[in-house]
């Protein structure tokens, strides 16, 4: 019975022990740690929450990126097909224009020469009729010395006047 | 270099198993060499080896601290004696009663009990006349083996855990070191698998009363098993350490019953009044059985796993008594028989720390429970 019967000065002891014992872990240990403890588990979470996040961002990034190179590489292609179908364009503009600058001209160096022909057949009429006109004057002056002599130099004359 | 701090605390680790298990072992042999001194005395005196005896003093409380030898020759640490009775106040180390064999200041001890003896003076133990009224009325609140290991296992603690939250402090949010990942998954367990399941939403406040509680039973429990100074005592197999903490634990439910909770103990709602006659005498029985219960389930299983150990090496005294060669028999299987408890016993420290603040952590959280029918 010795080993149930609870001693009264350990009870005493215990009572007091404990309470000293549990007031102070409690003020200086327990709660520190546990808030400690807490507070890193919070840490860890929010880190790993973060990184989490970041991961996403990350890839959305590289997604948008991806996109954005997509979107650059296209509106290259469009950019030189347009350019391309533009230099055709004009290219052809150019040789449109030029051809037609060029039959404008030969159709002008035409009408020049047209006109030109019309001015010396003119002149040519008229220097023709003047030639015309001095030897028969010249014929006629010289009919009056001699038939012969007038047929001679009807053919010199003729001769010397020869169109130039 | 990084894990060097991990690898010493592991060879601490280790060298301390070892040391309780090689003290273990060296106590059968110690306790052997040690009564067969005594067997030698009790042989000239005609006296029979009483195992019961033996094995009671072991585990019961004693006002010296026991280290080695029997008897005049013995060595063991004086505590003090501090007693108030009808004559006053009395406060003196226990080593003038010279193991019991002297009076002192109106005392002498028997069966290490105080009593108070009408001698004054310092006389041989048997011979003095004990004073019965006097010895009714002592208060003996001496520093018992108990109580000093209760003391030192206290002073222990508030080391460990303060230098633990001064590790806290000094690296917050870092990874733990040393002590601090030694204490850390209890902590941890303590709280997130004992006290947050069993209690719920307000287990924050009851902490810190089950952290102190698991880790004086387990220092307790571990310093009962070395056999030798600082330990040896049968402090958490001591029915007055369990009957405080059971009590505590008693109070902190009956103070924290919601209205909830009475309504259950004193009339179980939805039962008919018939049957709630004998219901309601049960369940206020239950109220005080359950704190009952666990101050003697700690009490029984610590004392027990003692017991054990004791009756082992008292089996080879009570063989060598029969013939020396018994004795020695015996003693091989003794020995392998006690290191196999003493490892027994390490998990039920360990076991039995849990099983405690558990079952507290539940009565707290059915005295919170609120009704949700």
């Amino acid at each position: 019975m010795e080993l149930v019967k609870p001693a009264i000065g350990l009870i005493f002891w215990m009572c007091v022990t404990f309470s000293i014992l549990i007031f102070i872990l409690t003020k200086f240990a327990w709660k520190p740690i546990l808030a400690m403890i807490k507070e890193r588990e919070q840490t860890i979470e929010n880190s790993l929450n973060e990184a989490t996040k970041a991961r996403a961002e990350m890839s959305q990034l590289v997604a948008k990126n991806e996109d954005l190179l997509n979107q650059a590489k296209e509106e290259r292609n469009r950019i030189l097909h347009d350019a391309k179908e533009a230099a055709e364009r004009v290219k052809a503009d150019i040789l449109v224009k030029a051809q037609k600058e060029a039959e404008d001209k030969i159709q002008m160096a035409f009408r020049e020469i047209e006109i030109q022909k019309k001015a010396a057949i003119v002149e040519v009429k008229n220097s023709v009729g003047l030639m015309a006109l001095e030897i028969a004057e010249k014929v006629i002056r010289k009919e009056l010395k001699s038939n012969n002599e007038q047929v001679e130099y009807v053919n010199k004359l003729a001769k010397e006047s020869n169109l130039n | 270099m990084n894990n060097t701090p991990k690898t010493s605390l592991k060879h601490i680790l280790t060298a301390v198993f070892i040391a309780l298990f090689a003290s273990v072992s060296f106590t059968a042999f110690a306790e052997e060499t040690e009564h067969a001194t005594e067997q030698a005395t009790e042989a000239k005196t005609e006296k029979k080896f009483d195992a019961g005896k033996l094995i009671l003093e072991h585990i019961g409380d004693s006002h010296d601290w026991h280290i080695l030898g029997e008897g005049h020759s013995s060595v063991s640490l004086p505590l003090p004696v501090i007693a108030y009775s009808n004559r006053g106040f009395a406060c003196f180390l226990s080593n003038k009663f010279e193991h019991g064999h002297k009076t002192y200041g109106g005392y002498k001890l028997e069966e290490n009990h105080l009593v108070a003896v009408n001698e004054m003076g310092e006389v041989d133990a048997h011979e003095a006349t004990v004073n019965e009224e006097a010895t009714k009325s002592i208060i003996d609140i001496s520093i018992t083996k108990n109580v000093a290991t209760l003391l030192f296992s206290a002073s222990l603690l508030l080391w460990a855990f303060l230098s633990v939250a001064g590790a806290y402090k000094k690296n917050p949010n870092k990874a733990p070191k040393g002590l601090q990942s030694f204490v850390e998954p209890l902590i941890i367990f303590i709280r997130d698998e004992v006290a947050k399941p069993s209690i719920g939403a307000k287990y924050e406040k009851f902490v810190p009363y089950l952290l102190t509680v698991f880790f004086l039973i387990l220092i307790n429990n571990l310093l009962g098993l070395v056999p030798v100074i600082p330990g040896g005592a049968n402090l958490s197999g001591n029915i007055a350490f369990t009957m405080v903490l059971a009590l505590i634990t008693f109070v902190i439910t009956t103070v924290n019953g919601t209205k909830h909770y009475w309504h259950h103990v004193f009339a179980m709602p939805g039962v008919p009044k018939p049957v709630l006659l004998i219901l309601t005498p049960i369940e206020i029985l239950g109220v005080f059985l359950k704190p009952f219960v666990l101050m003697i389930r700690l009490f029984a299983n610590m004392t027990a796993g003692h017991i054990i150990a004791l009756s082992f090496f008292a089996m080879i005294f009570i063989f060598g008594e029969m013939s020396t060669g018994a004795g020695l028999g015996v003693s091989v299987v003794s020995v392998a028989f006690t290191v196999f408890m003493g490892l027994l016993e390490l998990l039920v420290a360990f076991l039995q720390a849990y099983v405690f603040t558990l079952l507290s952590a539940m009565y707290f959280g059915s005295a919170l429970e609120e009704g949700h029918h």
